[in-house]
């Protein structure tokens, strides 16, 4: 397992989907797919192909049906949850439930991993909140309450959360969906960032194709009864991105490098 | 809070002024006999009592309405006050179809507690069975809300078939009272709440990162199923003591936690919950001081001040600050 150890992520012959008592629905199987260290990842396929799913089944909220998900050689099932919350941060699209936490209060609590029993945190930690704040622009932002925030400014407060729980991996689940163009730009120019400078791990999935075409180091396809991964342009070369959505209607230019309608 | 248990001991239906309040304690030679034993062993029990059930009820409430990330829950949603209604009213209203040796054997109050315990615990009991198989948080309060309707319905049939005799004493149980606990009964319930009190400070942390939901509370490491069996064991603990020996106490579990999250404007709970604690002692002092109805005979239900007085006041905080979180 020399190999599995030299990367982050490493998927061999997975195969996830639901399980209910009576029946296995499989979404996707035999998913084999490395990932380095520093890399972007942009998981790109229709609405409803299963890249939740699958983001689910790497963050070990739900059960694989077959196969094994490594994280730094050592297998999800294998891990305890404290250890886990040290290696893999998540950004969710789902809605926060009302409260009045301060914008410092959530980025402080992505330091719950390392705070003692009762949540105290140290100056060690108060750094790691400052830098996460600093790194994504929200630090004016630190005293107000979440529902001051607009949605973008809430996108950038939660992936400062993700950086202050000081993880290798960081996985976004369509982190830029309720985003105007300017603000999406900018989220993704942070993961970006945070790859390149930082070396963290990033997977994310999307539907900005555009964006994802020029800033992803690599591209996960999801497709009706394939998976494929690779360097964009690699992809782009192979005609894999012409058959992500249904062909009749659109189809992908490989000199304009984007979808363009038939 | 000391302005709050002195108005309370001070007030009651023989007036006593402070000073002598004051000499029972520092100097109890100079005091009439009479007021020295209404202080010592009704006004100062009473007061005690009022603390406990006004931070513990508060306490309850602020839990369930993190845990269910629903601001209409309270101490009562899991149906643990129905249960412990049913089984006073099985005790009470029951005793025709049972036999009524067990209330002369051991008191009434005692029997009362006892029932209304077994009750609230037998109610809690299916309904941790019912989370430990469910995966969603919701359906437990939906359940446990099912289960209040069921006890509710039954007490109902029970008291179609009772005498009124019993239907009044069952009635006056309901109503809620801070009184008539002798200091034994006292140490019962402290000694159960500060268990409950001691299994909350553990889930400060794990509270707070509920505060995002339960799916990134569960990627920083918390332990949700756990989380929620300390959450719903500490709540039943509190509301199932307090529920025993002073009747289901409406209101004060559900808006207490308002009102301190409102004034106090955070939702960390490692300020919320002594905050909530302080907030709901002090409510409920005042409150039982109101029920006293100073210097005349009568002592009104305290269930019926806390919601008379309680109600208006978060109704008016929340025209005037439009949110509830």
């Amino acid at each position: 397992m020399t190999s599995a150890k030299k990367n982050i992520v490493d998927l061999q012959h997975v195969s996830i989907g639901y399980q209910s008592r009576k029946k296995h629905t499989i979404i996707a199987s035999d998913i084999n797919v490395q990932l380095h260290k520093g890399t972007l990842v942009c998981l790109l396929g229709k609405n409803g192909i299963g890249k939740s799913t699958l983001l689910r089944s790497i963050t070990n909220v739900q059960p694989v049906l077959s196969g094994e998900i490594y994280i730094k050689g050592t297998s999800i099932r294998k891990f305890s949850p404290a250890a886990f919350s040290k290696t893999i941060s998540l950004v969710l699209t789902e809605r926060l439930p009302e409260s009045n936490l301060t914008v410092y209060e959530i980025v402080a609590l992505g330091r719950q991993p390392y705070t003692n029993w009762i949540g105290t945190v140290t100056e060690a930690d108060k750094n790691f909140i400052d830098k996460a704040l600093n790194e994504t622009n929200t630090h004016h932002l630190s005293d107000q309450k979440i529902n001051e925030l607009s949605d973008g400014q809430l996108q950038k407060v939660m992936i400062a959360r993700a950086i202050a729980q000081d993880t290798e991996l960081i996985i976004l689940d369509e982190p830029t969906a309720h985003l105007d163009i300017h603000h999406k730009i900018e989220t993704f120019s942070l993961l970006k960032k945070l790859a390149q400078e930082f070396g963290k791990t990033i997977i994310i999935s999307t539907h900005e194709i555009q964006i994802a075409l020029q800033l992803a180091d690599e591209l996960w396809l999801m497709k009706e009864n394939s998976f494929t991964a690779g360097s964009t342009e690699v992809l782009i070369d192979n005609g894999s991105l012409t058959s992500l959505f249904s062909s009749q209607l659109i189809t992908f230019d490989k000199n304009l490098k984007q979808f363009i309608i038939k | 809070m000391f302005l709050a248990i002195l108005l309370n001991i001070s007030l009651g239906s023989v007036s006593i002024p402070i000073k002598d309040i004051f000499n029972t304690f520092l100097d109890p030679a100079s005091v009439k006999t009479s007021w020295r034993f209404i202080i010592l062993d009704y006004r100062i029990p009473k007061a005690i009592t009022a603390i406990i059930v006004g931070s513990g009820l508060s306490v309850s409430g602020l839990l369930m309405q993190t845990l269910f990330r629903n601001p209409l829950a309270g101490p009562y949603v899991l149906g643990i006050s129905s249960g412990a209604s049913l089984g006073v009213a099985l005790l009470v209203l029951g005793t025709s179809f049972f036999s009524g040796s067990i209330l002369a054997t051991i008191g009434f109050n005692w029997s009362i507690a006892l029932a209304s315990s077994l009750g609230a615990f037998s109610v809690l009991f299916a309904v941790m069975i019912a989370a430990n198989k469910l995966k969603n948080t919701m359906s437990i309060l939906i359940i446990g809300l099912m289960f209040g309707s069921l006890s509710s319905a039954l007490i109902s049939v029970l008291a179609y078939f009772s005498s009124a005799d019993q239907l009044q004493q069952y009635m006056f149980w309901s109503f809620g009272s801070l009184g008539n606990l002798s200091w034994t009964e006292i140490m019962v319930l402290t000694g159960v709440s500060f268990l409950g009190f001691f299994m909350v400070l553990f889930i400060i942390k794990p509270l707070n990162s509920l505060l995002l939901g339960e799916n990134y509370a569960k990627s920083m490491g918390v332990n949700i199923q756990k989380t929620r069996r300390i959450t719903l064991i500490a709540t039943s603990l509190l509301t199932g003591v307090i529920t025993a020996f002073s009747g289901p106490i409406a209101f004060v579990g559900l808006a207490v936690p308002h009102l301190t999250k409102l004034v106090f404007n955070t939702s960390n709970h490692k300020l919320l919950l002594p905050a909530v604690a302080i907030s709901g002692a002090i409510i409920m002092l005042i409150c039982d001081s109101i029920a006293q109805l100073p210097n005349s005979e009568f002592t009104l239900p305290i269930n019926a001040i806390t919601s008379l007085f309680g109600a208006p006041i978060v109704i008016w905080l929340l025209i005037r600050k439009r949110t509830l979180s």
